[in-house]
């Protein structure tokens, strides 16, 4: 089993994996299954970001959906401007990058403790959101999209080929998109681990005063791998504006839960955990939304009690390690 | 003149209610370093409590201060026997479980009552200062507020329970040792501390009307006050409120209620960017 943790192989089952994914599923899925599954990738990629910063360098952000929204916005807004996605996307990876640089500027260097930074990431989210509700009206435009409050901007354009704004792509274009944002993502998640940089990052996660200690400077990692993780659900926010549309929801304090719920169900310090906690979630939850009596929330809180009482290392782990177990005991 | 008064029972009122919604999360926080993100939940329930026992033909008052805390208090201690006792320790896994605590009652209430909101007229009537009017009741939140912190910090100060209470949350183990079970003072405290989170969902209920989303409202506010104050637990949440109170309720006056909070949430990130251990971590140490 020791050699299946190796990075080279994961790397190489995760690419078999997507490739399946985007070959197969705009195959067999109607478009709106398709639509749903794209949803779901982009979800993946937020669960990714947040396994990536909580995971490896032990920072809990609990608004990891701040850069998630910030995304999504930036895109529309820059979309609807420039009536080309091409310089929109940039746009949209840099305003998460800065807003992280400075929050994460702000709390590292200022040497906020764990759970003071749970307590400011959410308050910046719940800012955002509060905002972002109360732009209703024609006074809340920037060039010409309106933010639309409440309702967010229902008609964010559909990303396009690269300077050429009359070719759209399709929902089976944006889906393998999708899937390869993911993939991408994993793959440098994973490599940046294997960096000097990463291995720091996890010692501070074992130990940040050995770590500082040892002569590291704790803050600058921390930074990094923020900022890093704000990419990549910025990233995140982009495809999910592709499919659904941006509104204050993208920031609420249910869709901040969402995404920590993904990474504990999943595991916590894995990378394929987080992704697959969050499909797995997502399928209990669109199920629950379909049955008449049982209200999606109360399933989701139970599951998420359950998960933090019985399994809280995570399935991933959990599963990992019941499988050696088995393998061990059928081997010797 | 009349408008200064005005504007100044107002931010009383804006005062009094952070203090009434954040004290029981003060409480658990401080003496058990215990975050429970349910707390908002605690106040629904509370709310809940008053709506239906007001509705049940029970009288006003006893519906909004007496049953709340009582009932809150009760579920309280079942929610310590099964997730919180499991947990003690485990600061963020604690955090996580409270977590999916608020979104199961959330949605258990939403399939018992609906999605609606329920409410009815705060009682007292009002009077005028010059050509405004003003609620009775807001003036008895402000009231109440000064009782129950005044209360919390007597129990804390001069009670044989309050005295093993503080022990406790020194050192668990010397208390131990004299012959204190720390099971149940902290068993005792987190049914306390929900008991006052009732209250407060009771008070407030005739104001804001209840639904079952209601604590998502509250939670990050009655959150940010408590850790804004710092270690002390009344002294913090006092002067935390009277801060946060004032800032949001002037910033609503000049601007918009929206904008009253955000300005709430601002000064709070900034003033632990200048006092990471909060308020009472650098001033008023030895407070309770």
């Amino acid at each position: 089993m020791t050699q299946i943790r190796s990075t080279g192989l994961q790397i190489a089952a995760a690419t078999v994996v997507s490739i399946t994914a985007a070959w197969m599923l705009p195959q067999i899925l109607e478009l709106f299954a398709l639509i749903n599954a794209t949803v779901f990738v982009s979800m993946s990629l937020l669960a990714l970001s947040l396994g990536l910063v909580w995971g490896f360098c032990g920072i809990l952000c609990f608004g990891q959906t701040a850069f998630f929204g910030l995304g999504g916005y930036s895109y529309a807004i820059a979309a609807i401007n420039f009536g080309d996605t091409t310089g929109a996307v940039p746009i949209a990876l840099l305003v998460p990058t800065v807003i992280a640089g400075a929050l994460g500027y702000f709390m590292f260097y200022g040497r906020i403790s764990d759970v003071y930074m749970g307590v400011i990431t959410l308050t910046v989210t719940l800012i955002l959101y509060k905002f972002a509700n109360s732009t209703a009206g024609d006074q809340w435009t920037i060039g010409k999209a309106a933010l639309g409050g409440f309702n967010g901007i229902p008609g964010t354009p559909p990303l396009n080929l690269p300077l050429q704004p009359d070719q759209a792509l399709d929902p089976r274009q944006v889906f393998i998109l999708a899937v390869i944002c993911l993939l991408s993502c994993y793959v440098v998640a994973k490599l940046i681990l294997r960096t000097r940089f990463g291995r720091v990052a996890v010692a501070i996660r074992e130990n940040e005063i050995r770590a500082e200690l040892l002569g590291y400077d704790v803050r600058r990692h921390k930074l990094g791998m923020f900022v890093l993780g704000g990419v990549m659900a910025g990233l995140a926010g982009i495809l999910f504006a592709n499919c659904v549309f941006v509104s204050p929801t993208m920031f609420s304090l249910s869709y901040a839960g969402q995404v920590i719920i993904w990474v504990l169900v999943g595991g916590v310090g894995t990378l394929i955990g987080p992704i697959v906690g969050c499909i797995l979630v997502q399928m209990l939850v669109t199920w629950a939304g379909t049955l008449p009596d049982i209200d999606a929330n109360l399933l989701l809180g139970v599951v998420f009690m359950l998960a933090v009482l019985a399994v809280p290392q995570g399935l991933l782990p959990a599963a990992t390690t019941a499988l050696t177990h088995l393998v061990r005991r059928t081997a010797g | 003149m009349d408008y200064a008064v005005v504007v100044a029972l107002q931010i009383l009122s804006g005062i009094a209610t952070l203090v009434i919604v954040s004290l029981g999360l003060a409480v658990v926080f401080g003496m058990m370093r215990v975050i429970n993100l349910a707390h908002g939940e605690f106040l629904m329930l509370g709310g809940y409590c008053a709506i239906l026992a007001h509705g049940a033909g029970i009288n006003v008052w006893i519906s909004v201060l007496a049953l709340p805390p009582v009932i809150v208090g009760l579920f309280g201690l079942v929610v310590e026997r099964l997730l919180i006792r499991r947990l003690y320790g485990r600061m963020i896994d604690t955090m996580l479980a409270t977590w999916g605590l608020s979104l199961a009652l959330i949605g258990g209430v939403n399939m018992a009552f609906g999605n609606t909101v329920s409410g009815f007229s705060a009682p007292l009537g009002s009077f005028t200062i010059g050509r405004f009017h003003n609620s009775v009741y807001d003036m008895f939140l402000v009231l109440a507020a000064v009782v129950l912190s005044f209360s919390v910090w007597a129990v804390l100060r001069f009670t044989p329970a309050g005295l093993i209470a503080r022990g406790t949350m020194q050192n668990s183990e010397m208390a131990a040792a004299l012959g204190v079970a720390p099971d149940r003072v902290y068993a005792a405290t987190f049914a306390a501390g929900a008991a006052l989170s009732g209250l407060a969902g009771g008070l407030i209920a005739p104001l804001s009307g209840v639904v079952p989303t209601m604590g998502t409202l509250y939670i990050a506010k009655a959150f940010i006050t408590v850790i804004t104050g710092g270690a002390s637990m009344v002294t913090g949440t006092l002067t935390a409120s009277g801060l946060l109170g004032t800032v949001s309720t002037v910033g609503t006056f000049l601007t918009t209620p929206v904008l009253g909070e955000v300005g709430l949430l601002v000064v709070a990130i900034v003033l632990l960017r200048l006092l990471p251990r909060g308020i009472t971590g650098r001033f008023l140490r030895q407070s309770l």
